[in-house]
């Protein structure tokens, strides 16, 4: 055991910068693969219940093993690259789409700056990052060699493309009356002694809605995601991938799925701030539990709007992002410079 | 910690500049929209390296994220016959040439005028002790309002006008009208008819109870 100890120290000397670095990079990393395996478990089983039947409970207790089972049986798997396709880029798609879905959550604080990197420009480095995921599917459409995957891919892009628009405009209203572009500060800006009504939901409640739906349509989720429509397009632009390069598709999305779910609790709804009154003890007291919670629900909101809703209509997806969601936001954004202009709502406690 | 910045810069610098020869160089179009994104993404990277994070993200939010998108799409779908164009690489070749050397003189000459100056002007945001986005807001929107205003103006003008160029009548083009869709009663498509409930007849063919 010592010398493990004494290996890792020499390591840790020796090399500052770099351990800084793996520490760094793994930290995130790990609680993230392992919160999409339970959260891939936890959709099954609610939606399992929604349909009334049992959900995954073979493997493991109450079937949480299963996704675990499921990875590893993708990772062991041949990948059958199809003929004739760009060999390169078709494995370079799954990596883009990951790297910047994971790059983004550097800037997501779990309390008052604390982050990974409590940077300034945190919310314009996160709309850069989810902007760059959507070369994934692009790539991963164009170098499989395939109709369906194009099809796909070409959907994908125009719909992530379109709802950034909308969700690009209520994230101003957020800056508008928060005056910053730091996360951290942004949740401080919503504290204050009437609580839960201090929050941002208030004033932006239009926005709010607007945000979430464009988070859904943006991660190609259920009732958006005609990019993989399986009645039309077999799966879309993941048609051809097969194991570990599928694999790593599917923990992108559901990757960005928390993502957007951690997202809307600290734009919206306060973050780490407790909804009680701070005299309420434990229950009043901010803390990551909250942002938890929080992003808890949204998680789970993703998965129930999957088991209740029907697919969109293709042109009605456009026209709700254009016609419906833009013009609503753009008002706000004038509503919401009214509210800070005139002091109805101020920043902080 | 300098010195690592400054190593920095190198690894950027020499990325960007390998990738914009890769741009004019590779021969696939996809390919060579893909080293463009890179080229525009390691030169995010140096301009972060020199604190101006907001232009940085900028960069990669409006060019990487939206143009090179588009741009990609457009190449994708073009079925490019690529033979014409490369004889046209020869043909331009001087004019290209003659174009990159009068850039260059103007880069040095305006690196030259810096330079000339004895001490270079503090920085800005620096001096002021606020963060780059802070300062850039504050100056734009209290010392350049009337030119920023005018630069959203001229940019409305630009989104409304790309409409009216792509827009034209077709004709026999079958479209939903929305408005009606939503307007339309369920009674007016689906009649739900009352029955009473009957028993199945029993199966003469069936042996069990």
């Amino acid at each position: 055991m010592n010398w493990i100890i004494a290996a890792f120290d020499w390591f840790t000397t020796t090399f500052p910068t770099l351990t800084m670095a793996l520490g760094l990079f793994l930290f995130p990393l790990l609680p993230l693969i392992i919160a999409v395996a339970m959260y891939v478990w936890w959709e099954r089983k609610v939606i399992g219940w929604m349909h009334v039947r049992m959900g995954p409970n073979k493997v493991g207790p109450f079937g949480l093993a299963q996704t675990f089972a499921d990875v590893f049986k993708l990772l062991l798997k041949e990948v059958i690259y199809p003929a004739n396709a760009s060999k390169k880029l078709f494995l370079l798609a799954p990596l883009w789409a990951l790297i910047p879905s994971f790059a983004a959550w550097a800037v997501i604080p779990i309390g008052s700056h604390q982050a990974w990197a409590d940077a300034n420009a945190g919310l314009l480095f996160l709309l850069a990052m989810t902007s760059m995921g959507v070369y994934g599917i692009i790539l991963a459409g164009w170098a499989s060699n395939s109709r369906y995957a194009m099809l796909g891919a070409m959907r994908a892009a125009a719909q992530t493309i379109s709802y950034e628009i909308a969700m690009g405009f209520s994230l101003v209203g957020v800056l508008i009356l928060a005056g910053s572009l730091n996360l951290s500060e942004i949740v401080n800006a919503q504290a204050g002694s009437k609580g839960l009504f201090e929050w941002f939901w208030f004033p932006l409640l239009p926005m709010f809605v607007i945000y979430f739906v464009s988070g859904v349509a943006e991660t190609n989720r259920a009732p958006f995601d005609v990019a993989e429509g399986e009645s039309e397009i077999v799966a879309g632009f993941h048609v051809e991938y097969s194991g570990a390069p599928f694999a790593v598709f599917f923990l992108t999305e559901y990757a960005n799925m928390i993502l957007i779910s951690f997202l809307a609790p600290i734009l919206f709804l306060g973050g780490w701030l407790s909804p009680f009154p701070a005299s309420w003890g434990v229950l009043g007291a901010p803390g990551w539990w909250w942002l938890a919670a929080k992003a808890f629900f949204f998680a789970t909101a993703y998965v129930w709007f999957r088991a209740t809703f029907p697919r969109y209509r293709y042109d009605q997806i456009m026209r709700l992002g254009w016609k419906v969601f833009i013009p609503i936001t753009i008002v706000w954004v004038f509503v919401a410079g009214c509210l800070k202009y005139f002091g109805w709502v101020t920043a902080g406690a | 910690m300098a010195d690592f910045q400054l190593w920095c810069f190198y690894a950027f610098a020499a990325i960007t500049v390998g990738a914009a020869l890769a741009v004019i160089s590779v021969r696939n179009p996809v390919h060579a929209a893909l080293c463009l994104v890179l080229t525009f993404f390691s030169t995010a990277c140096t301009w972060l390296l020199a604190d101006a994070e907001f232009l940085a993200i900028a960069l990669v939010l409006v060019y990487v994220g939206a143009v090179m998108v588009l741009f990609l799409f457009v190449v994708m779908m073009l079925d490019l016959d690529l033979d014409p164009l490369r004889e046209g690489f020869v043909r331009g070749l001087p004019f290209g040439l003659v174009v990159a050397v009068v850039m260059l003189l103007e880069m040095l000459a305006l690196i030259g005028v810096r330079a000339m100056q004895i001490a270079p002007p503090p920085e800005a945001a620096a001096a002021a002790g606020q963060s780059n986005i802070e300062w850039l807001a504050t100056a734009l929107f209290t010392e350049f309002l009337l030119p920023f205003e005018v630069a959203a103006l001229i940019l409305t003008v630009g989104i409304v006008a790309a409409i009216p160029l792509t827009l034209r009548r077709r004709a026999g083009v079958k479209a939903q009208d929305v408005g009606r869709q939503v307007r339309t009663n369920p009674r007016d498509r689906v009649r739900v008819v009352k029955m009473a409930a009957v028993k199945p007849a029993a199966n003469p063919e069936s042996t069990t109870p």
